[in-house]
């Protein structure tokens, strides 16, 4: 059963075993706007946790987008590249960004659930 | 674009309690609390280039100059030809800096008789209404900052038929042309113009009647609000300066590509502040130029970006960019130097270290809809 974990620059990592799938949340999609392009890093790339791993572009702007935990890039969601709006109407889903296999689950523990996030969201606003 | 103090402490439109309640999602542009979008900024601009958009514009300076010899007296201030204006036509021009660069760039339309009604920029209005007052008042002209007036963008093809239904003869208006309507009794200055590469109207409203009039445009199916956003993909496909970026005190109107609104006379006469420079800039060529930009993959360039030539050389920088939606692929405008300008040069643009190819490209990037 994955679980899903929240960080604070509005990723979301759901883990299953030791891969991680990295997205940004709704409500970051819903702050960016209508997103026009998604940089995905390269399949084999090692990324440390706080690392910028891709870049969202939205009409407005360039915003970094943050490995929420470390590992090893094994996909990227190639489909983003046709159809970059996938990001706004299905951002947990369809749009998410890369699969990482996580080097270690000792950097889940800082994260959010789903409760966390909504309540670190509302705080914000 | 958006400035990082929250809308809150900004000053609010006559329109603002109707952008709140339409879902504007309100920031601080210039110092007034605006909608950068409502549903989202492409479906905004979409919105524009097939039907029509109303866009809040209030936050511009709207002011008159009155006095005998207004058209002479701001001709010594900007070099477009404002004499030659006749009554109700307006033309685009600069208020020009010693050096020959742009204080602002603005749109002068010529009333009954003498008098003069000029629009500028939101985040210059202080100071060139604080220039314009005492420049022209050594110029035996006084100038009349109108601070009860709305001022609505309606821009796209259907903005015509839907205007029109509900004023008529304002569809018998040409491009760049501007008169007094009624409606409901309420005067209104409409002109033919915009900044969207659209055919559309401008439309001067009093305060109190904004809203109702907004809304009553809004009843209308293809009608639709728009925000800042789109007003800024809408300007950059249509391949025109947005102050501040594209053009300031740094660059003449002779490097921004804006020659075609200096007037012949002009031209021949000088006579307006910068003129030296900017004559020796239409004789003698000039070092760099304002250009349009395609990229060939389908990552955006940004203002800052710096533009290489082929063998990776700088040779300027991006001053607008983004993604062009109707385009369908990132556009941008910047400088160059001159030997680099001609369309179709291959170029690269540098984002995130990596040189993104491009070329220079002809501007307009769209086939404008004005009505000729």
């Amino acid at each position: 059963m994955p679980t899903t974990y929240y960080s604070e620059d509005h990723e979301w990592l759901r883990v299953d075993g030791d891969t991680g799938t990295v997205g940004i949340t709704d409500h970051a999609q819903e702050q960016l706007g209508d997103v026009v392009f998604v940089e995905l890093p390269e399949i084999g790339r090692t990324v440390l946790k706080g690392d910028d791993m891709a870049v969202v572009e939205s009409v407005k702007a360039a915003s970094e987008i943050y490995a929420p935990a470390g590992g090893e890039v094994v996909e990227t969601n190639g489909a983003l590249e046709d159809n970059p709006a996938a990001v706004n109407e299905d951002a947990e889903g369809d749009g998410w960004f890369v699969r990482l296999k996580l080097a270690d689950p000792a950097e889940l523990e800082d994260l959010m659930d789903a409760e966390a996030y909504a309540a670190f969201v509302s705080s914000q606003s | 674009m958006a400035t990082d103090t929250g809308p809150e402490a900004a000053r609010r439109t006559p329109l603002y309690d109707l952008h709140v309640a339409r879902g504007g999602r309100m920031v601080d542009f210039a110092g007034y609390a605006l909608p950068v979008q409502y549903g989202g900024i492409i479906a905004e601009h979409e919105q524009t280039r097939d039907r029509a958009s109303l866009f809040d514009v209030s936050h511009m300076g709207q002011a008159r100059i009155v006095g005998a010899r207004a058209a002479e007296a701001l001709e010594s201030l900007v070099p477009g030809d404002i004499a030659g204006l006749g009554a109700g036509r307006m033309r685009y021009t600069q208020l020009t800096g010693d050096e020959g660069g742009i204080r602002d760039d603005l749109m002068v339309t010529r009333l009954a008789g003498n008098a003069l009604a000029i629009v500028v920029n939101a985040a210059r209005k202080d100071d060139d209404f604080a220039y314009l007052g005492a420049a022209l008042a050594d110029r035996g002209c006084a100038l009349e900052i109108e601070e009860d007036k709305a001022l609505l963008a309606f821009q796209g093809p259907k903005a015509a038929s839907v205007l029109e239904t509900e004023i008529p003869g304002t569809d018998g208006l040409a491009f760049l042309q501007g008169d007094l309507f009624h409606w409901r009794g309420t005067p209104l200055w409409i002109s033919r113009s915009g900044y969207t590469g659209e055919d559309g109207f401008e439309i001067s409203v009093p305060a109190g009647h904004a809203t109702a009039l907004a809304e009553t445009l809004l009843a209308d199916d293809g009608v639709a609000l728009a925000g800042l956003g789109a007003r800024d993909s809408l300007r950059l496909e249509a391949g025109l300066c947005l102050y501040g970026h594209d053009i300031d005190l740094t660059t003449t109107p002779v490097e921004a590509g804006l020659t075609w609104s200096i007037g012949k006379r002009r031209r021949a006469e000088g006579g307006f502040v910068g003129a030296d420079t900017i004559l020796d800039h239409l004789r003698n060529g000039t070092r760099r130029r304002r250009i349009g930009l395609r990229l060939k993959d389908r990552t955006p360039a940004r203002e800052g970006a710096e533009i290489c030539d082929a063998a990776g050389a700088p040779v300027g920088r991006v001053t607008s960019g983004g993604f062009g939606p109707t385009v369908g692929a990132p556009v941008a405008m910047g400088y160059v130097a001159i030997g680099h300008a001609a369309p179709g040069t291959p170029l690269t643009l540098t984002v995130r270290g990596r040189a993104l190819p491009a070329r220079a490209a002809c501007l307009p990037f769209i086939a404008p809809g004005y009505r000729r």
